[in-house]
């Protein structure tokens, strides 16, 4: 079925039709919000949260201001940004301020056993080894900690313009990744 | 439009982040609905993140799976089977509605049967009691009389007459109880038969030189009289009384062809 009719089906309530966006989606949305948290039940737990939420606010998407999955993702990331900002967190995750991407690579040698620790590596670290730092800061900022292309620039210290191409240039690397 | 520049601008990667205006989105949105190859470009750079997503989640997780997205928002498995026994358990409730409605209507029936029979029944007892009460009444007036006629019998001015039977009716008998002081005679007909219908007793006090019947009276119901016992008043010198049968109503001299019995009076 063709993926605009099934989000029709399902902005309409249709249950079988949202099981079957859950089944294409939950992975990705589960792993969005990993990147964030670090934390895999905890993980689970939010994306679980974030699914029932997007069936209650179904109307509310509309396909001429996005993709269906960025809509998804979008809330997906509000609940992981609010998630990381509560006490309880904090409280849990003192020693755990790296970033994610650029952290993998530095704690992948030494810490994969941990809970916290993203399982699939191999996976992962094809798609991003031989990208740069700068790439990896670039897509975790845009695409998972909710920066905007004026908060990347400030953060980067980059011209507003220089976030967008950098920013297409990563995209395409990771494009060439998959496709090895 | 050069769709070549458009698409290396880098707007596409910020669409699929999420960080275009609204007027960015919706232009977006029209162009990759005008020319394929901006769609074609939209669809691999979502493949991309959602790749680089998938990578980023364990594979060792609880996966609560759909079943509990189902549970979260209010819907069960499988509506259609809960709703046959649904269907049925309201068919349940409208068969013991009625069930009941016919017990109680039955049971009103019987309640007002019940209550007619013993209604009757009453009838019937009160009826009794009155009969009783008669029978009661009766009986108390029955010992008065008795008791009177015993006081009338025993008192000291009576003189007691036997009358004994005669050439019709040897067998008869009778006795007379005259209470002279109160010109009263008590007749006991126990010993006389029952006379034929349309005749009647006749009493008569008799003078004997030369004879001379007066009639005292008839002993009318006899039949009908329990004891059988008749009170004739009796002014007469009598010397003797005597008992005829006659035709109803009684006759101006007795036919003495009838006479029953007869006794003299011994002074």
């Amino acid at each position: 079925m063709d993926l605009d009719e099934l989000v029709k089906r399902f902005q309409k309530k249709d249950v079988l039709a949202f099981e079957q966006l859950y089944g294409m989606y939950w992975e990705n949305i589960c792993g969005a919000i990993n990147i964030i948290v670090k934390n895999k039940y905890m993980a689970e737990e939010i994306c679980q949260d974030v699914f029932t939420k997007i069936w209650h606010n179904a109307e509310t998407y509309n396909p001429s201001k996005g993709r269906f999955f960025t809509w998804t993702l979008n809330i997906a990331r509000n609940a992981a940004i609010d998630k990381v900002r509560s006490k309880s967190y904090k409280d849990q995750k003192k020693n755990l301020s790296a970033d994610y991407f650029v952290g993998i690579l530095n704690r992948a040698d030494t810490d994969n056993h941990q809970d916290d620790a993203p399982v699939d590596l191999t996976a992962l670290k094809k798609m991003v080894l031989n990208l740069k730092e700068k790439c990896l800061e670039i897509i975790e900022m845009l695409y998972f900690k909710g920066y905007t292309q004026k908060e990347a620039s400030q953060q980067l210290d980059i011209p507003i313009g220089t976030v967008k191409t950098r920013n297409r240039s990563c995209i395409s690397k990771l494009r060439e990744n998959m496709n090895v | 439009m050069e769709v070549e520049k458009y698409i290396e601008s880098g707007i596409l990667e910020l669409y699929v982040a999420g960080l275009l205006s609204e007027e960015e989105n919706f232009e977006v949105y029209q162009n990759a609905q005008k020319y394929p190859e901006i769609r074609k470009e939209i669809l691999e750079i979502e493949k991309a993140i959602l790749q680089l997503t998938k990578a980023s989640y364990p594979d060792l997780v609880l996966r609560k799976g759909f079943d509990d997205i189902r549970s979260r928002i209010g819907i069960k498995k499988e509506p259609k089977v809960v709703q046959l026994p649904k269907e049925e358990k309201t068919n349940w409730t409208a068969y013991s509605g009625w069930a009941a409605a016919i017990l109680l209507g039955l049971g009103l029936f019987w309640f007002y049967n019940q209550n007619n029979e013993l209604q009757s029944d009453i009838k019937v007892v009160e009826q009794q009691n009155e009969v009783l009460e008669q029978q009661i009444f009766e009986a108390r007036g029955s010992l008065t009389n008795t008791q009177e006629l015993l006081n009338d019998l025993r008192d000291k001015d009576v003189a007691v007459v036997s009358l004994g039977g005669q050439e019709v009716s040897p067998e008869s008998y009778a006795k007379a109880y005259w209470n002279k002081r109160e010109n009263k005679v008590f007749i006991d007909a126990q010993g006389l038969p029952e006379p034929p219908d349309g005749m009647v007793y006749q009493v008569w006090s008799l003078k004997l030189d030369p004879l001379t019947p007066t009639s005292m009276g008839l002993l009318e119901d006899f039949t009908m009289d329990e004891n059988k016992v008749f009170v004739l008043n009796n002014p007469n010198e009598t010397e003797a009384f005597g008992i005829t049968l006659e035709p109803a109503g009684g006759s101006e001299s007795p036919t003495l062809e009838q006479l029953y019995t007869l006794g003299a009076v011994t002074s």
